[in-house]
């Protein structure tokens, strides 16, 4: 795991999204984040423990420690782009205070926000160090994923020890491959009965 | 069931009760001083977790999780702070029609000293009605406990979101 940004290799949203669901083997929850981590989350292979959300900006983390509290036992997973999560930083903190121990926040950050033309975020201007917000809100777990191997390294962490984990990853730029689907209560359907089906 | 229903009423005490009756067992809020004796209660009793949040947003979100995931919850907040939420309701709970209980401690009328409040107050149920959000005024203490019961029944019936407004008349305001 790596601690700072200085020697960080630029990754790939979609593949890594395909990475992580790759090793999804005992029906852990998956929230999409607005757009692209969306987008990417449905190329990678849809699975019924998905939730795509719509306009919610900022809400996959609260979203999936939501459901990480209503189910200890089920390992939940946030995707969530770096533009989204400055919108809501204040939910690392609430995150830290309840440290639900089967929540995981991977953070997608290409510095910008792709999906509406490729504005680059204050955090970037500011080289705003998301890991270390993290870290410094109480979340003790929280670190960059140097390169694809290590990605694989924190996410086995968060599918085995106890969090809440704060994964960061630098990505390209490169837009979300498939979009999803515009159809929220056949989503919130499927959803819930995956959520009703025991871990 | 509990000493809420020896002691003389409070609302509440027959808010927490409807929660209970209703199995809506995760309470967020972002702290108001009128709700506080129902924020106290809530804290107190092992039946709920309660935490604050610290957004009305955050919250909505963290609720809509539970409630998909099997644990149904309400969000308390003051005027102010359900002035922040329409697009976060709009794109969530209402369009997938998830119900998160709402609890809005009415602030910006009936006495209210600082205009800007008086101004949110406003927008609030012209809000709730642009989306279809079914919303009671609670007002009376004998009245209380049929709504807030009815209200939230409803909500969990229908899937869909729903907001008890207390009134100063009910609570006795802000003092
Ligand atoms: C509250 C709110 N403000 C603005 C928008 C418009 N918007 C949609 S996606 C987006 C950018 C998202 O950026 P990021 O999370 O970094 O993801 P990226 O597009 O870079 O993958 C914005 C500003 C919105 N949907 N909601």
């Amino acid at each position: 795991m790596t601690e700072t940004t200085g020697n960080l290799h630029v990754m790939n949203r979609a593949a890594l999204t395909k990475r992580l669901v790759a090793g999804l083997k005992n029906r852990e929850a998956v929230i999409g984040g607005i757009g692209n981590s969306n987008w990417d989350l449905w190329g990678a292979g849809q699975r019924p423990e998905n939730f795509y959300m719509l306009g919610s900006m900022g809400l996959a983390a609260p979203i999936a420690f939501g459901v990480a509290i209503a189910q200890p036992a089920r390992r939940v997973f946030a995707l969530e782009g770096d533009g989204s999560l400055l919108m809501q930083l204040g939910c690392l903190s609430t995150i830290a205070a309840q440290a639900p121990k089967n929540l995981a926040i991977i953070v997608w950050d290409n510095g910008i926000y792709q999906i509406t033309g490729g504005q680059s975020t204050p955090a970037a201007q500011a080289r705003t160090d998301i890991v270390a917000i993290a870290r410094a809100s109480g979340i003790a777990s929280a670190a960059w994923a140097a390169d694809e191997a290590e990605f694989d390294v924190l996410v086995a962490r968060a599918l085995t020890t106890d969090g809440p984990h704060v994964i960061g990853v630098k990505i390209d730029n490169e837009p979300g491959r498939n979009q999803t689907d515009r159809d929220p209560i056949r989503f919130r359907e499927s959803f819930m009965r995956a959520m009703a089906e025991p871990v | 069931m509990s000493s809420t229903a020896e002691a003389a009423p409070t609302w509440h005490g027959i808010l927490r009760q409807a929660f209970k009756d209703q199995d809506v067992r995760l309470v967020t809020y972002v702290p108001d001083n009128v709700l506080r004796p129902l924020i106290d209660g809530c804290h107190a009793d092992p039946f709920f977790t309660t935490f604050s949040c610290t957004r009305e947003e955050e919250a909505v979100g963290i609720v809509t999780g539970a409630c998909m995931a099997g644990m149904r919850g309400v969000v308390l907040m003051q005027t102010s702070g359900f002035a922040t939420l329409p697009n976060a309701l709009a794109s969530l709970p209402v369009a997938f029609q998830v119900p998160v209980v709402m609890v809005v401690s009415e602030r910006g009328t009936m006495g209210e000293f600082n205009p800007g409040q008086a101004i949110v107050c406003r927008t609030m149920r012209p809000i709730l009605d642009s989306m279809g959000i079914e919303h009671h005024t609670m007002t009376r203490l004998d009245e209380a406990a049929f709504v807030a019961d009815r209200t939230i029944r409803q909500a969990f019936a229908t899937r869909w979101p729903a907001c008890l407004i207390i009134s100063p008349l009910l609570s006795g305001g802000r003092k």
